[in-house]
């Protein structure tokens, strides 16, 4: 096990843009670092950089203290599991598994022992003989990650793990790979476009776009105190309400601060008038759309109400409602997106 | 009072929709295969058995039962089983090379390269290309006085003019030949055969090899080669089924010379049955075919059955 380090990081494939554009992380020995951000931003990019099956235009690589830009990914100890997991079709699960240590031609016996301490360590010692196609999408993706693990990596690497299975499956799969990861306490870096994956397993989140590190922060750093605009209108669903003030600045507050008046227990809080528009109601919460009195934004400001306190009459459509935002809940933003400090 | 009559919506007749109907709509579409299937081969292979058992000839054309007596002439016949052999020869050597050949074929169009499309679309040319003129240009090639093949070994000093090879003439050296002219002839079709298999590979499963450890040759003959064993199955059982039953290169090349070194059972079966006129064993050799292709169509299609992944 080791921390992974990555030095001003640029790939580029020939565009005007690079795909990866000077990214500097670090990822401490034993942490689980989510790499976050829409799809075609670079983060799997990244990931492959990290593993060796891309090179690196510039920077530097550096995995247990150890630059690694020569060195080619059988040598770098990392394993990775693929979005569509990657297992070998024509190979039995137990063949799948003991791939990786056969190409390291260990001794047959002590192929046997890792093959079994894998596969109960992921409960799947009864699917060995089975091929792939015999089994279920969790199952497969147990065998992947049996098959990552087995010769003991010095760092994970998992791009998409759960795209491939449905919700609920999904849920589980995300509390399984974290309990697992916090057991063996191995570097894991996750890529993943779903903010809820990354706010609920992350130790640290790294929010990418365009190839560029935007923030990277525990969960309630970027959630609470995102560093620019993008940030602030990618992690959070629905997003952080932005509007325009004093020429060029903005202002931003998440929709679950943004209430009725009453609701809000701050002498200093910040009012607004707010026409509703459309409400929508999900069972534990109800948002409601709809425009603010002398500013404008791109998008209709939600506010996400606790459902059981506020009653449908009270929030009527199309009328005007008085609201307000805690002073401590409002986030002020340059005309160039960053964050200022706290007025 | 004047009475309109209303016009009543003509009811559906039981044709009207009839190609909506699934079941009808199959018997049309497969219909035509069947026939030409039932009339170009199942017709001819009966009439060949029809004339193996009997004492046809042109010269005296009275259908006579004899039994399986064309059959005992024949295998007793040391030609014959010396053209048995040439047909196993010639069918699994230039299958051999021929898939050799589209392997490394393969890999190489894989490589993005300029001008690889132009490659890719010239390299089917010899599949392409009519046999006879192929092979009529590769018979000037092998040629005992004009072969450029020749010319080019002496030039690079490898033979001497006095010791240069009969391609045609030599019994081994004209089977080479024509293994060769067969193997060029099939190596694009297992170019593409391969092409096809090796870019259906997913490429999370070679890059999952590729993070495992597995080099260059681990990555092509323990996961792409076994992944498309299948699909290369099929294209080999093409390639022997033509192969096996072939004769225009024989025939255009040798005309089985020299002294039967490349009779092949096709043209043995064609020189017996219409050159000679002597029906009845033409088609008790070509009938010699059958069994064997059989086998080899029954055990390929097992093992693809059991390697389907």
């Amino acid at each position: 096990m080791a921390a992974v380090l990555a030095k001003n990081i640029v790939k580029s494939f020939g565009g005007d843009v690079p795909a990866v554009n000077g990214i500097s992380l670090t990822v401490p020995d034993g942490e689980f670092m989510v790499l976050l951000g829409p799809s075609g931003c670079g983060k799997t990019t990244l990931l492959r950089i990290i593993c060796g099956l891309e090179r690196q235009t510039s920077g530097d690589l550096l995995i247990d203290g150890r630059i690694v830009n020569e060195i080619p990914p059988r040598a770098r100890g990392v394993a990775m599991m693929f979005q569509s997991y990657g297992l070998y079709p024509h190979y039995t699960v137990r063949n799948n598994i003991s791939f990786p240590l056969r190409t390291q031609r260990v001794s047959r016996a002590a192929i046997g022992k890792k093959v079994e301490w894998a596969s109960q360590l992921l409960g799947i010692g009864h699917l060995l003989d089975r091929r792939p196609r015999q089994l279920s999408g969790g199952e497969r993706q147990r065998v992947a990650l049996a098959r990552a693990l087995v010769r003991e990596p010095t760092a994970l690497l998992l791009d998409e793990p759960l795209s491939n299975l449905d919700a609920k499956l999904r849920t589980s799969a995300r509390q399984e790979i974290r309990q697992f990861q916090q057991r063996v306490g191995l570097t894991t870096i996750y890529v993943t476009h779903d903010q809820v994956e990354a706010m609920g397993m992350g130790d640290r989140i790294a929010v990418i776009d365009k190839g560029k590190i935007r923030q990277v922060g525990t969960p309630v750093e970027i959630y609470n105190n995102p560093a620019d605009l993008f940030v602030a209108t990618f992690v959070g669903a629905p997003p952080m309400n932005i509007v325009t003030q004093n020429g060029g600045e903005y202002l931003g507050f998440r929709p679950e601060n943004f209430l009725p008046k009453a609701m809000v227990e701050d002498e200093s809080a910040a009012e607004f008038s707010f026409r509703v528009d459309r409400s929508e109601y999900l069972g534990s919460e109800r948002i409601v759309y709809g425009v603010l009195e002398g500013f404008s934004s791109e998008q209709l400001i939600t506010a996400k109400l606790p459902g059981a306190h506020v009653a449908e009459a009270s929030i009527r459509t199309g009328e005007w409602h008085a609201f307000a935002v805690k002073r401590s809940s409002l986030r002020h933003f340059d005309s160039s997106g960053n964050r200022m400090a706290q007025h | 009072m004047v009475v309109v009559a209303e016009t009543l919506p003509r009811p559906a007749t039981r044709f009207q929709f009839l190609l909506d109907r699934r079941d009808a709509l199959e018997a049309v579409l497969i219909a035509p295969a069947i026939l030409y299937v039932l009339l170009l081969v199942g017709l001819p292979l009966l009439l060949a058995i029809y004339y193996s058992v009997s004492a046809y000839t042109l010269y005296n054309p009275t259908w006579h039962f004899v039994g399986l007596a064309n059959f005992e002439q024949i295998i007793q016949d040391p030609t014959f089983t010396h053209t048995l052999a040439n047909t196993f020869i010639f069918t699994f050597g230039s299958q051999l090379l021929g898939l050799v050949l589209g392997k490394f074929g393969a890999f190489l169009l894989l490589r993005p390269f300029p001008g690889r499309k132009i490659v890719r679309a010239l390299i089917i040319l010899p599949f392409a290309v009519p046999v006879a003129l192929a092979t009529i240009a590769w018979r000037w090639m092998f040629d005992s006085l004009y072969s450029v093949i020749t010319w080019t070994l002496i030039a690079m000093g490898l033979v001497e003019r006095v010791n240069a090879p009969n391609w045609l003439g030599d019994p081994h050296l004209a089977m080479l030949c024509v293994i060769i002219i067969n193997a060029w002839r099939f190596f694009p079709f297992a170019i593409v055969i391969f092409l096809a298999g090796i870019t259906a590979v997913p490429q999370d499963v070679l890059d999952a090899a590729t993070i495992d450890g597995a080099g260059f040759w681990r990555r092509n003959y323990q996961i792409i080669l076994p992944m498309i064993l299948p699909i290369v199955a099929i294209g080999l059982i093409f390639g022997i089924v033509f192969t096996f039953t072939d004769l225009s290169i024989v025939f255009l090349l040798t005309q089985g010379g020299p002294v039967g070194a490349t009779s092949v059972l096709g043209f043995a079966g064609f020189q017996t049955g219409i050159v000679s006129g002597d029906i009845s064993h033409g088609a008790a050799i070509s009938l010699f075919m059958l069994p064997v292709l059989l086998v080899v169509v029954i055990f390929m299609l097992r093992f693809i059955r059991r390697r389907e992944i």
